[in-house]
């Protein structure tokens, strides 16, 4: 047992720093606060696009896609090695790029035909082309199935008319993928379809919601007359929820690896070791000593459960089920630990941004908290993966299982 | 990355598993309950003949010299199984201060017998209820005799030898303690059983009047050694913990599969599968704390200290939380002394005590990060 590179990894991870050396700076500090405010200026996102496109052409962009797809072929492990270095160095997060290219393009790439992966993935790769997923609607949240937006088909033209909700990126996205009802006479699972779609097609309208927190990452689409053509179709006609399946599959891993916006426990200590509380410092304070214990053996359990998946790959074997507790566990500790800080901080946690200690950290954690514990599977749904998938406890009862879409009970 | 076991420790763990599940059923856990206490004797033997006590123990001194990985992976089967010997008390604890603080010639006396199973030895720290600090220990090690009580002392009714933390000199706080090595069968020592909270785990309170005894390492040093022998066991002992939690978690789960209520199996309802969730991310979260560990106990890395500290935390909530939400799952036969949910509740509670409480190792844990902060 120990943490060292296989021989091979070793070497890989070499190759990666001397390309890293010689096309970025090192990072010298990095930021902490609302992982739900992603910052998407038009500078921020022309240095995203260049860097990945820097990426691409070395096949470092998806390490593991086949080559002229903008990888080199590579292992899961040569991936997870490049993400450990590049975060050392002072180059654009991917995340505008992470939905397209950890969900959309490989489902476009298991479904579609070769036309089709020859004409997008690769500037998807390049970040010249930037890809959404519009499956999430008003009525349809945990319970994706029961989207409302209709398809209907004359001739080979299908008409798009309903909205969809909390689409991540959808403001600065060329393409989006698209999950619709197309027969609402059957249930639920059974009657949807899936599309890819320009968002400049004539009918789209994004309009941004404004988060809790003031922040603006999320979009509502409308769709009005919406007219594709059948060759936009992804999969068959009443596949859809097979398609969404091979999306979804991808996103927990997608969203479930981001670690809460980094504040965690050394924030924690030093903020705790700043403050004076009635009784002197707060780091001498045994209450907070004890949440401070509390919230290092989290982070610290899921750091080495990471680093068990990692091993599994590593070793070439299939990762076990553990990896799936990591949203769950980052999401509720960003919020219960900014709660405490804030409670530290006393009146002044009431402040925000540079005014609040720690240019408002914490204040920032706590208000992204509530949205990492929704996004990408709540922590109910991810509580019911576990117990489903992992432990095999049998499936809810569904009272709409075998009922037509269109006679299931709705409430408001 | 390497951050597992190896195969062979995979194969030693399944085959230690496979003998407690023909050799330790909870019929042996039950049978310590309704008779007179102390341990299971003839288990006890079977797993001496396999060797278990002296999987880390160097061959010079007469164990198998595997190491200690091979030892965490038995320790989480015999937690598995609740297994009722003085195992934590003769090889985590005993035989650990020995080869912490020991002579050449105390080791190669008394080691073998340890690796062996002829020698069942435990540790005795505590003096009552409350924090052990340096201040509030009386026993008192003076001209080779040792004076004083010590309560609780897991095992120490079928302890043959205990090391016992003692003050050795005048000298104020820990710079007057010095750990002291007593044969318990020998002149000056009076044993009474106490009740234990977990019957299948023994308890004494051993009262000391002029027994002779020798010292064990240097005086003065008896604290930091204390100290030393505590982080390994509680690494140890964390797979113990580890081994418990996932149990509860199986019972639960097959308890909730064939248990109908309102039509359908209790499985099936969220709130009984969110339970079951929340006890599956307890568990792997200390899994994965007890590993690391094992990494530094293996390597004798600096970061055993803090290693050890979360390594038991997260294992004593998780084995607390297990235990306890299996007995809710089951409903109210879970709370009948005919289940078997009560045995792992109480050792839940015996682990996550014998070794001093949550509040200390968490006091522990933040000295430990406060120091690395600081370099």
């Amino acid at each position: 047992m120990d943490f060292e590179d296989s021989p091979e990894e070793a070497k890989f991870r070499s190759e990666v720093r001397a390309w890293l050396d010689a096309n970025a700076k090192p990072r010298l500090r990095r930021e902490h606060g609302d992982p739900m405010d992603e910052r998407t200026d038009a500078g921020a996102m022309q240095r995203a696009r260049e860097w990945q496109k820097t990426k691409a052409d070395q096949g470092y962009a998806r390490i593991t896609w086949p080559k002229g797809f903008g990888g080199i072929g590579g292992t899961p492990m040569q991936s997870i090695i490049f993400g450990q270095e590049e975060a050392k160095y002072d180059v654009p997060a991917g995340s505008p790029f992470a939905i397209g290219l950890g969900m959309c393009i490989p489902t476009v790439m298991t479904y579609c035909g070769d036309d089709v992966k020859q004409r997008y993935v690769k500037p998807a790769v390049e970040g010249s082309e930037i890809w959404c997923q519009l499956f999430s609607e008003p009525a349809g949240g945990s319970d994706v199935a029961a989207l409302k937006t209709r398809a209907v088909k004359e001739g080979d033209t299908w008409t798009i008319n309903g909205s969809k909700i909390w689409t991540t990126g959808a403001q600065f996205s060329d393409y989006g993928l698209l999950l619709t009802r197309t027969d609402p006479n059957v249930p639920k699972h059974k009657g949807l379809t899936m599309f890819y779609l320009s968002m400049k097609t004539p009918g789209v309208e994004v309009r941004p919601i404004k988060q809790a927190s003031g922040a603006s990452g999320f979009n509502e689409i409308f769709f009005t007359d919406v007219k594709l053509p059948d060759s936009q179709r992804v999969g068959e006609v009443g596949q859809g929820w097979q398609v969404a399946l091979t999306t979804l599959m991808h996103e927990r891993l997608a969203v479930g690896g981001g670690q809460g916006g980094g504040l965690d426990v050394p924030q924690l200590l030093q903020l705790a070791r700043e403050l004076e509380l009635e009784d002197g410092p707060a780091i001498k304070n045994a209450a907070v000593r004890e949440k401070i214990a509390d919230w290092y053996v989290r982070s610290a359990g899921l750091k080495y459960t990471t680093l068990r998946t990692m091993t599994a790959l590593s070793r070439g074997q299939q990762p076990g089920p553990e990896a799936s507790i990591a949203k769950i566990v980052v999401a509720s500790k960003l919020q219960d630990l900014s709660a405490f800080a804030m409670e530290l901080e006393g009146e002044a946690g009431v402040l925000a941004g540079d005014d609040a200690p720690m240019h408002g950290a914490f204040q920032g954690g706590w208000l992204g908290a509530p949205g990492l514990r929704i996004a990408g599977g709540t922590d109910e749904i991810l509580r019911n993966i576990i117990a489903e998938r992992v432990l095999g406890l049998p499936g809810d009862v569904r009272v709409d299982k075998d009922v037509p879409f269109n006679k299931v009970p709705v409430g408001r | 990355m390497n951050f597992d076991f190896s195969d062979d420790q995979k194969q030693i763990k399944d085959q230690a598993r496979k003998f407690l599940s023909e050799k330790c059923t909870t019929k042996n856990v039950r049978n310590l309950y309704t008779g007179s206490g102390g341990y299971d004797a003839g288990l006890w033997k079977q797993i001496a003949q396999m060797g278990w006590m002296g999987t880390a123990i160097p061959e010079e001194f007469g164990g198998l010299g595997l190491g200690y990985l091979e030892l965490c992976v038995v320790a989480e089967e015999l937690g598995r199984a609740l297994a009722p010997v003085p195992f934590s008390s003769t090889v985590y604890l005993f035989a650990e201060a020995l080869l912490a603080a020991g002579s050449d010639e105390q080791k190669k006396r008394l080691l073998p017998k340890v690796a062996s199973g002829e020698l069942i030895g435990t540790f005795a720290r505590s003096e009552g209820p409350g924090a052990v600090t340096p201040k509030n220990l009386r026993c008192s090690f003076r001209n080779g005799k040792l004076s004083g009580a010590k309560t609780p002392v897991t095992d120490g009714m079928d302890a043959q030898y205990a090391v016992v933390l003692a003050r050795g000199s005048e000298e104020a706080g820990e710079r007057g303690l010095q750990l002291v090595l007593v044969d318990l069968t020998g002149a000056g020592v009076k044993r009474r059983k106490a009740n234990s909270l977990d019957p299948s785990r023994g308890s004494a309170e051993i009262v000391f009047d002029n027994a002779p005894a020798e010292a064990l390492g240097k005086p003065g040093e008896g604290w930091s050694a204390a100290n030393r022998v505590l982080e390994r066991a509680a690494i140890l002992m964390a797979f113990e913990q580890v081994g418990g939690a996932d149990q509860c978690l199986v019972m639960a789960k097959d308890y909730a599969m064939q248990r109908y209520a309102f039509g359908r199996p209790i499985a099936s309802f969220q709130a009984i599968k969110h339970k079951l969730a929340d006890m599956y991310v307890g568990n792997e979260l200390a899994r994965s704390n007890a590993y690391y560990g094992a990494w530094a106990l293996s390597t004798g890395a600096r970061e055993l200290p803090l290693a050890a500290a979360a390594a038991r935390i997260s294992a004593t909530q998780a084995f607390d939380f297990a235990s306890k939400e299996n007995i809710q799952t089951h409903g109210g036969i879970g709370f009948t002394w005919e289940a078997d949910c009560h045995f792992y509740y109480k050792r839940s509670k015996q682990l996550g005590l014998a070794l001093g409480p949550q509040r200390a190792w968490k006091e522990k844990l933040v000295g430990e990060l406060e120091q690395s902060n600081a370099a």
